[in-house]
């Protein structure tokens, strides 16, 4: 032992080091791809700036006329909308499920089908909803002329336009959800159902108390991607509607492109303001479902 | 903002590949990407290399978005030595911005100021021009000329008989006005139109300019006269759902009559089945009697940047360009009119009409988007489509459309 060098710099803190060291790549593309760019975000949407020319630091006036604008409240009020009804998404997914999950003739056929919605882009899913809902040859419109002798023009009433919005966006959010139950269905575990059965549970109880416990994975799941879907409703916004009538089916992420980007926009700085307003929303939500993550990690 | 980015990236990269400038070498970028305007471009092109063999073209193309979304990166970065744009307002951030040259004596050498005369004041900003035009079109009222026939209408020459006219359709089951205002810029048109009627064309462009409120009474008096169309449902239902060809189907099947449109409608009605003896076109009736005959004509452009590393050369292009024969030519390809009043006549029975209208014309507007500033353009259209569908609510969409006025011309 006496004569034993002394061990290297790198020999001593090895196991310190290593964890750094196999973290760098990710680390550094998270902090070039994240977190630089929501500094900057930040920091421009203190600036009056066109893209172009110099920019003007003029402190909170962007968030001052964002408060005096009344397409953001639009904005806002359409985003709670789409957060709250893009969440039947889940229960639909399940109802979906739980139908297909059975073993008949074809069902991986009748699986695929269901699973469709999702595969396609969502572009074409907001064209095929527009020629849906469009008034004259869609067959939406022509189902409620019959039905009622009206003709209802979804995309072009202010009322009904944010729910035909949303509504298209369901369709292929629904099949995700039933993705993921799918497969949180297929690791239930026999036995439990079985001493279910035998304590005589069945139906609507079965599900509730005995089934649904097993699949909070995947509805912790379901949830998270369906919430952030519904903030992030950008496509189906700017191919079905672009915010139009008159800005009515405006939500936040379609404003911030229009304001920053469009070809009337340009205004960077203000643009940057909505973009920390939205981010400020998801963080909330965010921050809920990394406390929930930390909590069960805890639990174990 | 990732998306700019990249777009900046990306139009850098192509310009830089395109900027190893020889002595004798113009590099023009343009957006023309459909395809009679890139033949129209192509033969321009060849015809002025024929012509100037000393001088090589290059050409980089783009689509439309992608050249609004990189003009503005290019002309800082790495200019081109001529690039397409539009007149108007449109051109007047690049100008004050110092990014387009004063071309004012490529004018005065070419005596373009009489030949491009008609063009004149929207290529002028401070006393000095800042492009060449090399074509435009007209705006008016397309109509169904056999279903006016069959219901004994002669095409409205004023306020009273177009009204007139709306009420006889309306009575027989024809909606009077096709439109579709999903895309939002063809009620442009007819706000542009019933100000230009009603207020005159100094009005107009005062407005347009930002230095009127939108809740002056003669605002509202346009309004007014145009809710005697818009409240009795002489438009289309549903316009707001559907997109400008989306109405043309309307016309054809003779549910409605009458369109508010460019000249490029006139190639869609043709393909939707109308004849040429189906269609026909009168300028928008007179409202306020008395006040001149504005229209309503979108120039299109050509401009040196002011960083273009070949002026010389590109003056020479863009004296080539404004030239009656390469605007004839030019624009037989495009199907539109050419600026130079010195140029053939067109063939076609609506670009003849058209020609005539224009040239007779008290002035030009070039287009509610394009005289106004974009974000007042944008708040302004979407108003206008508001208006369309709920006109009782005038007074409150007027209001707001002051609010981004005020704010964007402070």
């Amino acid at each position: 032992m006496a004569n034993a060098k002394p061990a290297g710099f790198w020999k001593r803190n090895q196991l310190k080091i290593a964890p750094w060291v196999f973290l760098a790549p990710g680390g550094i593309m998270f902090l070039i791809y994240v977190l630089i760019p929501i500094v900057q975000s930040v920091w421009i949407s203190f600036h009056d700036w066109d893209g172009l020319g110099d920019k003007v630091w003029i402190g909170v006036a962007n968030y001052v006329e964002l408060l005096d604008d009344d397409t953001f409240y639009t904005a806002l009020k359409n985003n709670v909308l789409w957060l709250v009804l893009y969440l039947l998404a889940i229960p639909m997914g399940l109802a979906v499920a739980l139908f297909l999950n059975q073993t008949v003739f074809g069902i991986r056929l009748y699986k695929s089908l269901f699973f469709f919605p999702f595969v396609i882009s969502q572009v074409v899913v907001g064209l095929m909803f527009t020629w849906f809902y469009a008034p004259d040859f869609g067959l939406f419109s022509q189902f409620i002329k019959w039905l009622t002798g009206t003709e209802v023009a979804i995309l072009a009433d202010e009322r009904f336009v944010t729910y035909g919005i949303i509504a298209a966006g369901l369709w292929p959010q629904t099949a995700y959800c039933m993705i993921l139950y799918l497969t949180g269905l297929n690791n239930l575990n026999p036995e439990q159902i079985e001493a279910a059965r035998m304590d005589n549970a069945r139906g609507l109880r079965l599900l509730w108390h005995v089934i649904l416990p097993q699949l909070a994975p995947a509805t912790f799941i379901a949830m998270v991607v369906t919430v952030i879907g519904a903030l992030r409703s950008f496509d189906l916004v700017s191919i079905m509607t672009a915010g139009g009538p008159y800005g009515s089916s405006q939500v936040l992420s379609y404003f911030m492109y229009e304001q920053a980007l469009s070809e009337y926009g340009y205004r960077m700085g203000y643009g940057a303001a909505i973009a920390v307003v939205l981010f400020l929303i998801m963080m909330v939500f965010i921050t809920l479902f990394i406390l929930r993550m930390i909590m069960q990690e805890r639990n174990r | 903002m990732k998306t700019f980015k990249a777009l900046a990236g990306l139009a850098l990269s192509a310009m830089l590949m395109g900027s190893v400038a020889f002595a004798g070498e113009i590099v023009i970028n343009s957006d023309h990407s459909d395809p009679a305007p890139k033949k129209a471009m192509e033969e321009l092109i060849a015809d002025f290399q024929a012509k100037n063999p000393e001088i090589t073209v290059k050409w980089n193309n783009f689509d439309h978005e992608g050249y609004k979304a990189s003009i503005r990166n290019f002309l800082t970065a790495d200019p081109p030595d001529v690039v397409a744009w539009y007149a108007g307002n449109r051109m007047a951030p690049f100008v004050e911005a110092g990014l387009f040259e004063d071309v004012s004596d490529v004018w005065a050498a070419n005596g373009f100021d009489e030949s491009l005369k008609s063009a004149a004041a929207s290529m002028t900003m401070d006393g000095k021009k800042w492009g060449v035009p090399y074509t435009y079109y007209q705006w008016g009222i397309y109509y169904r000329a056999d279903i006016f026939a069959e219901q004994g209408i002669a095409p409205p020459k004023n306020w009273a008989e177009l009204l007139a006219a709306c009420e006889k359709l309306k009575a027989a089951g024809v909606t009077p006005f096709a439109i579709g205002t999903k895309a939002l810029w063809p009620t442009g048109g007819w706000f542009d139109y019933m100000d230009l009627r009603v207020n005159g064309y100094e009005f107009h462009m005062d407005l347009t300019a930002g230095q009127v409120p939108y809740t002056d009474p003669r605002v509202k008096a346009v309004f007014e006269k145009w809710a005697e169309l818009v409240k009795p449902g002489y438009y289309l239902e549903n316009h707001a759902a559907i997109d400008w060809q989306d109405a043309i189907p309307q016309m054809v099947q003779g549910k409605a009559a009458m369109y508010l449109m460019g000249n490029f409608a006139v190639a869609t009605m043709k393909e939707g089945g109308l004849t040429e003896e189906q269609i026909g076109f009168m300028q928008f009736p007179e409202i306020t009697a008395g006040v001149p005959m504005a229209e309503e004509a979108p120039t299109d452009t050509f401009h040196i940047p002011s960083g273009a590393k070949n002026k010389e050369d590109a003056k020479v292009f863009l004296a080539y360009l404004a030239s009656p024969e390469a605007q004839a030519k030019m624009n037989a390809t495009l199907g539109q009119l050419p600026v130079n009043n010195q140029a053939a006549k067109p063939s076609d029975k609506f670009l003849d009409a058209g020609f005539t209208m224009l040239s007779n014309a008290y002035a030009l507007a070039q287009f509610y988007d394009r005289d106004a500033d974009a974000e007042m353009a944008k708040a302004g259209m979407e108003g206008f489509q508001e208006f369309m569908v709920k006109p009782g609510e005038v007074d409150r969409i007027l209001e707001r459309l002051e609010k981004v006025r005020a704010k964007v011309h402070q």
